[in-house]
């Protein structure tokens, strides 16, 4: 094969890496979607974030509307501070409250923004006031474990006996 | 005879040097390489012979992987109901760790040990004592092309195996299986990080590249100058390149995507 021939199918070879490339950036990874730089950043305090990573999406009516940039404690109140950066294009109103909400019953973690009724929208470098925490599952399970004890404590206390009897008459 | 002691130090001493000896001769050829960059046919020459030739290879290899994962993990996630996170696990599997990996692996199976064999060949034909004498210096000349072309050869089959695999899960899980199209894209897109995962395969890739293709131009150029020398270098390539590769594998795994 001469020169020109080797040249060429070296550079289809390269050609073909660019493309595989392309590929994975584009249609495998989220380089075309939401990225970093286009938005402005919020910011909202939490009693508790859950399990909240960075870059965790923020969605509106379900509908990804920014990503959680930074996420830190505030040392004199011990809340958690989470930065979010929302899209330029979106705009929520001042009393907008944000929650943090589950995917599904065990899937990842996000910011839900409930858009409020003020009529001043909130701008860059502004704080949520209104918040509520992550609902953590073993608070949530002990809740309801003291709830039920609670309850078979005094209005269930007559169920238990009439179940003993057969368990002793076995003997 | 010799005193045990005195034996472990000599074993330890000729360890050491093989280690300095290997150190010079990396330094040699990065000093080398701009010179070989000045003549590029050479280098385009090598990348066809190392990075053209294992296309095949690293297709079909690329290509099973994807259709194998594709099927197990199906089998797993579909018990949880997840069956459409079957294109991210995929995804992020061949990205981090198996694309770079096994392109490694194949690489030092199909090109280093070509690259071995040649060189060694070439200096038990004294073909290398010949270009010195000739002012002409075989690092420059026949080293530091065929490690450029490794480096640049072995990110690009790492990509494109990788791709492939991808494409080959899509086959199994969409086309075969009937898991829904748009989900298995939207998942993974979601979820997989251009500069995080794609970025950091990448750089693992190139890294497994310079270890491969400088195991191999060292087995080669240390060889005795015998038909069993050129043999033992060769597999000593495949040895050598495979548990470096897994090693730093591990290493570059800690140090990328320890943090969640």
């Amino acid at each position: 094969m001469g020169k020109k021939g080797i040249e060429t199918l070296v550079g289809l070879f390269v050609l073909l890496g660019m493309l595989g490339l392309a590929f994975l950036a584009l249609k495998a990874a989220n380089l075309g979607s939401f990225g970093g730089g286009e938005g402005y950043t919020l910011t909202a305090r939490f009693d508790n974030i859950g399990s909240l990573k960075v870059r965790a999406p923020v969605r509106s009516a379900g509908v990804t509307v920014g990503r959680v940039t930074a996420i830190s404690l505030d040392n004199k109140s011990y809340q958690g501070v989470v930065r979010i950066e929302v899209d330029r294009n979106v705009q929520f109103p001042k009393d907008s409250s944000a929650r943090i909400l589950t995917a599904g019953l065990l899937g990842d973690q996000y910011v839900g923004l409930e858009p409020g009724a003020d009529e001043k929208n909130l701008g860059a470098g502004d704080t949520i006031k209104q918040t509520q925490s992550a609902v953590v599952l073993e608070s949530l399970i002990s809740q309801f474990l003291f709830s039920k004890a609670a309850d078979s404590g005094s209005g269930n206390a007559p169920a238990t006996p009439p179940a003993a009897p057969p368990a002793g008459a076995k003997k | 005879m010799t005193n045990p002691l005195t034996l472990l130090g000599q074993r330890a001493l000729r360890v050491l040097r093989s280690f300095g000896h290997a150190a010079f001769f990396f330094v040699d050829i990065l000093r080398a390489v701009p010179e070989a960059m000045r003549r590029f046919g050479l280098v385009v020459a090598q990348i066809h012979a190392i990075g053209n030739l294992s296309l095949i290879i690293i297709l079909a290899s690329g290509m099973a992987v994807g259709f194998v994962l594709a099927l197990q993990m199906y089998y797993a996630l579909v018990t949880y109901g997840a069956a459409e996170s079957l294109g991210l696990v995929v995804n992020l599997s061949l990205v981090r760790e198996l694309g770079p990996v096994v392109t490694g692996l194949l690489f030092a199976g199909r090109a280093g040990t070509s690259l071995t064999a040649e060189i060694g060949l070439m200096k038990a034909g004294e073909q290398l004592a010949a270009m010195e004498m000739m002012a002409i210096d075989p690092k420059a000349r026949v080293l530091a092309p065929r490690f450029v072309a490794g480096i640049v050869s072995m990110p690009i089959l790492a990509i494109l195996f990788s791709a492939i695999g991808i494409l080959g899960a899509y086959v199994v899980a969409v086309l075969l299986i009937g898991v829904d199209a748009g989900n298995f894209w939207s998942i993974m897109q979601s979820r997989v990080d251009v500069w995080r995962d794609v970025g950091n395969g990448i750089v693992k890739s190139a890294v497994f590249g310079v270890i491969c293709t400088f195991v191999a131009l060292y087995q080669g150029h240390e060889t005795e100058a015998t038909p069993e020398g050129v043999a033992y270098a060769t597999t000593r390539t495949v040895v050598m390149s495979s548990l470096s590769i897994l090693a730093v594998d591990f290493i570059l795994t800690a140090l990328m995507f320890s943090t969640p």
